[in-house]
């Protein structure tokens, strides 16, 4: 079998298209590198739309944690400690068995127990609270004179934050915003790995990645693809970061610029 | 446990659940909390040794082991997080294995790799096929341990080079006028005011650390996520004296809050640890902790 012929049949196979059997034996470099592959695209998905929606609720609670209100504080700390404090493992699993129990009570939360739904909330949740205290970190280093300036000018309330606090915000917070980008990339592997079934093997990268390393005890190919999507993966988020990044600083002298500096992380 | 165990089903619910929390699987649960505790008084002082001698190597003077260093901080701190850690397991039982091949059973003619299957001779297996089943979880509970000890080794060099690096150029000046040699510059000025510098590092790496004790889980070690699944699920009355419904959403919350309790304390813990630290340097800190001290 040709390498297009396996690219036709297992390409889509994540998403449900395609062969419906997994190979079984024999497995050729192309299928391990067509299969992974295709299974990335669950990482990107939900990597994609955590980032997206979460970057909203962040900026939200950042807002509320810097808030001098203490109705608005106390839940924007709690949110974030309790996100941040603990594994993201574990709240997959507390998350899975949740919505689980509620399924029992109500049939509206069906769509809750499969991945693209549950898992994706996790990770929204999850990444905004992170982000959130970046952001919170942000705005308290905002200088003081941007804002003095603003006074100066008549700016105040909502114009104030839209036109001068925020943009300033995301131009400080934007390097470490850069790095969780990345690190929730790298934590979208753990869906498949904790409560949510992969329904008709259909999975992410790591999902079939381990399904090649079982059937042929040898981590050596399948992992190491991975590794190499994932690195592809991540290049791409540094270009449009680094774009965004750009666009931010535009506006100040050359050497005042932030860069921006890639610290990948462990597991969170 | 408690004597008036023998008839669960005549219980009231306080009784009920004194007993249920007491049975024998139970205990084996609690026990998996010492795994996690133990596992991170493990691997905290070995990755922090393998930081050491990594941070160490990446500053010599001698250019191999700089590149040896530096090699080992960028290359683990590069790879995908989780990857690294199912690979590096079954990796690393591998090249046991192997060795243990090459030197037990010379006269071997076959293949190690055939095809898919990696097969070395009985004797080289590990644990051996005839060992106890204990030997088999603490072989694997040692791998875990290895593996996490590379992986946060790296980080915890990387945090200490930066440590080192951070520690001012004049007091290593000063050490060098009043005739030190660089090995005492080293033990006696540097690595005493270094720590003060890597501490912030550590404790987020310390919080990291906490937050990746599940993945024993993935490693196949039976730990606290193992038997909370175990447990918390659906229980029939032909098979338990305890039946009950699905109740692993009751216990994984119990893990959340155990997590949430364990990074508070550590939270707490480092943060006094950063003042007395503190104490005496030469930073923002330091002459905010000296000007507060009434004289």
């Amino acid at each position: 079998m040709s390498c297009v012929q396996t690219i036709q049949d297992y390409g889509l196979r994540s998403l449900g298209f395609g062969e419906r059997l997994l190979p079984r034996e024999g497995f050729t470099l192309c299928e391990q590198f067509t299969l992974i592959g295709s299974g990335i695209i669950w990482n990107v998905y939900f990597g994609a739309l955590a980032l997206a929606a979460g970057f909203l609720l962040a900026t939200v609670l950042a807002v509320a944690k810097q808030s001098h209100n203490r109705w608005l504080r106390k839940p924007a700390e709690w949110f974030i400690f309790i996100f941040r404090g603990s594994p993201l493992f574990i709240q997959f699993f507390f998350a899975y068995f949740l919505f689980l129990s509620l399924k029992g009570a109500s049939s509206f939360f069906n769509p809750f127990t499969s991945a693209w739904l549950g898992a994706l909330i996790v990770l929204f949740l999850n990444t905004a609270a992170y982000t959130g205290e970046i952001f919170y970190g942000a705005l308290r280093s905002i200088p003081k004179g941007d804002i003095e300036a603003a006074d100066a000018y008549g700016l105040s309330g909502w114009t104030r934050f839209r036109r001068i606090i925020w943009p300033t915000m995301l131009r400080l917070a934007w390097p470490a915003y850069t790095n969780e980008a990345i690190f929730l990339f790298h934590a979208t592997t753990l869906v498949y790995f904790s409560g949510f079934p992969a329904w008709q093997q259909k999975g992410d990268a790591l999902y079939y990645a381990s399904y090649f390393a079982d059937k042929t005890f040898n981590p050596f190919v399948p992992y190491p693809i991975v590794a190499f999507y994932f690195i592809l993966v991540t290049l791409g988020i540094i270009a449009i970061f680094g774009a965004v990044n750009k666009r931010l600083n535009q506006h100040l002298p050359q050497e005042a610029r932030r860069k921006l500096r890639i610290r990948p992380q462990v597991i969170r | 446990m408690f004597s008036f165990c023998s008839d669960p089903d005549a219980l009231d619910t306080v009784r009920w659940f004194s007993c249920y929390l007491t049975t024998g699987v139970h205990m084996s649960f609690y026990v998996a909390f010492f795994k996690v505790l133990l596992l991170l008084a493990v691997t905290a002082p070995v990755a922090l040794g393998f930081g050491f001698l990594g941070a160490m190597a990446a500053r010599s003077h001698f250019l191999p082991l700089r590149w040896f260093g530096k090699a080992y901080i960028s290359l683990v701190r590069g790879v995908p997080d989780i990857v690294f850690f199912l690979f590096f397991v079954i990796a690393l039982d591998q090249a046991f294995e192997w060795m243990r091949h090459q030197v037990l059973c010379p006269g071997w003619d076959q293949p190690i790799w055939q095809g898919n299957d990696f097969i070395v001779c009985q004797a080289a297996k590990l644990p051996l096929g005839t060992s106890p089943q204990w030997m088999h979880q603490t072989y694997g509970f040692g791998l875990a341990v290895i593996t996490f000890a590379i992986v946060f080794g790296a980080f915890a060099a990387n945090v200490l080079f930066g440590g080192m690096r951070a520690v001012p150029r004049a007091q290593l000046e000063t050490a060098e006028a009043y005739g030190m040699s660089h090995r005492q510059t080293f033990w006696r000025v540097l690595v005493p005011q270094m720590w003060v510098y890597a501490l912030p590092g550590l404790s987020n790496l310390w919080m990291v650390l906490i937050k990746a004790t599940p993945l024993l889980f993935l490693l196949g070690i039976e730990d606290i996520v193992y038997w909370a699944r175990e447990l918390g699920g659906t229980k029939t009355p032909g098979f338990t004296s305890f039946p009950h419904g699905d109740w692993r959403m009751w216990y994984f919350l119990f893990l959340l809050i155990f997590y949430l309790g364990f990074t508070r304390v550590s939270e707490v813990v480092l943060e006094s640890l950063m003042q007395r630290l503190t104490l005496g340097q030469a930073t923002a800190g330091g002459e905010a902790q000296r000007k507060a001290v009434p004289r």
